[in-house]
């Protein structure tokens, strides 16, 4: 082992350390693929409620089954409650990423998220 | 049938350059067999070579060593002309640029562990930045980065180490 330590220069040293730094740095950096930052609901394909995702809130929508319940908190969102019979924009949870998606559609609701830069949404998958 | 009046005249130095180059082939080849976690991630052996071709013999060889490699072995497996070489291609070009200017660090500080090191980062940077030019034309390709500089700077400290062991022993 200190044979092999032996052919480190100290230059090597330096570049090794700064290499681990800069991967360090760039996992948290590009993992998160982008911030989710605003939570946009939709009826009809209409634009009814945008908030930023800071603050807890939440946000009811009258749809043609009854009312959809958004909550939306710092940094994710999800449908609460839907009228919708299986429920699968209920059963998506959290979403914490931009441009996730959970779409109602029995009753025309759909909440998405957005970052600052707009591209696949999670349909794209 | 008339002899062939074509004659190349093969320099010590070619024959050099070609008995590298067939062990950086041969060491590429041998580790396609290895199976990778993700297309990209791999020890990058064939590298060894290249680093002690430059420093027994400077940037010129390494980087006649370096490409000679790129197109041999991907003749060899069969991926020449496809995407795998011009990512290869990309890597090793982004690679030999890295060294360039690591030749010119003064070797009693740097060693081969920083030729080697600086040399993989260069050539997953040279890789991401084609892929994203060109095969996967969204930002999406760089959410990998970080595993591909994890890997890059494992294997860069690998190989350096391994070409410094045999430097040292050759001399």
């Amino acid at each position: 082992m200190t044979d092999w330590l032996r052919l480190l220069r100290p230059g090597d040293w330096a570049t090794m350390l700064l290499g681990a730094a800069a991967v360090a740095v760039s996992f948290p950096l590009l993992w998160a693929g982008g911030r989710a930052e605003r939570a946009v609901i939709r009826l009809d394909g209409r634009i009814v409620a945008e908030f930023p995702l800071a603050a807890p809130r939440r946000f009811a929508v009258q749809g043609p089954l009854g009312e959809t319940v958004i909550e939306i908190a710092p940094g994710r969102a999800r449908v609460l409650a839907d009228p919708g019979p299986r429920q699968y924009c209920v059963q998506q949870g959290w979403l914490t990423r931009p441009n996730a998606i959970a779409i109602c559609a029995p009753n025309h609701v759909s909440l998405s998220l957005s970052g600052r830069d707009p591209s696949h949404d999670s349909l794209n998958y | 049938m008339t002899a062939s009046t074509i004659e190349l005249r093969v320099t010590p130095a070619d024959r050099r350059i070609a008995r590298y180059a067939a062990a950086a082939i041969a060491l590429g080849v041998a580790e396609a067999a290895l199976p990778s976690p993700l297309p990209g991630v791999k020890p990058g052996l064939a590298n060894i070579v290249v680093l002690i071709v430059l420093w027994r013999h400077g940037w010129r060889d390494a980087a006649w060593v370096a490409l000679l490699r790129v197109f041999a072995g991907s003749l060899l497996l069969g991926q020449f002309l496809a995407p795998g070489f011009f990512l290869a291609l990309a890597g090793a070009l982004a690679s030999l640029a890295a060294l360039a200017g690591v030749a010119r660090l003064p070797r009693r500080w740097f060693g081969p562990v920083t030729a080697s090191v600086l040399a993989a980062f260069a050539h997953i940077a040279g890789q991401l930045l084609l892929a994203r030019l060109w095969l996967v034309p969204h930002d999406g390709v760089f959410y990998l980065a970080p595993v591909f500089g994890l890997s890059a700077l494992v294997f860069g400290i690998v190989n350096g180490l391994i070409a410094a062991r045999l430097l040292k022993e050759s001399t």
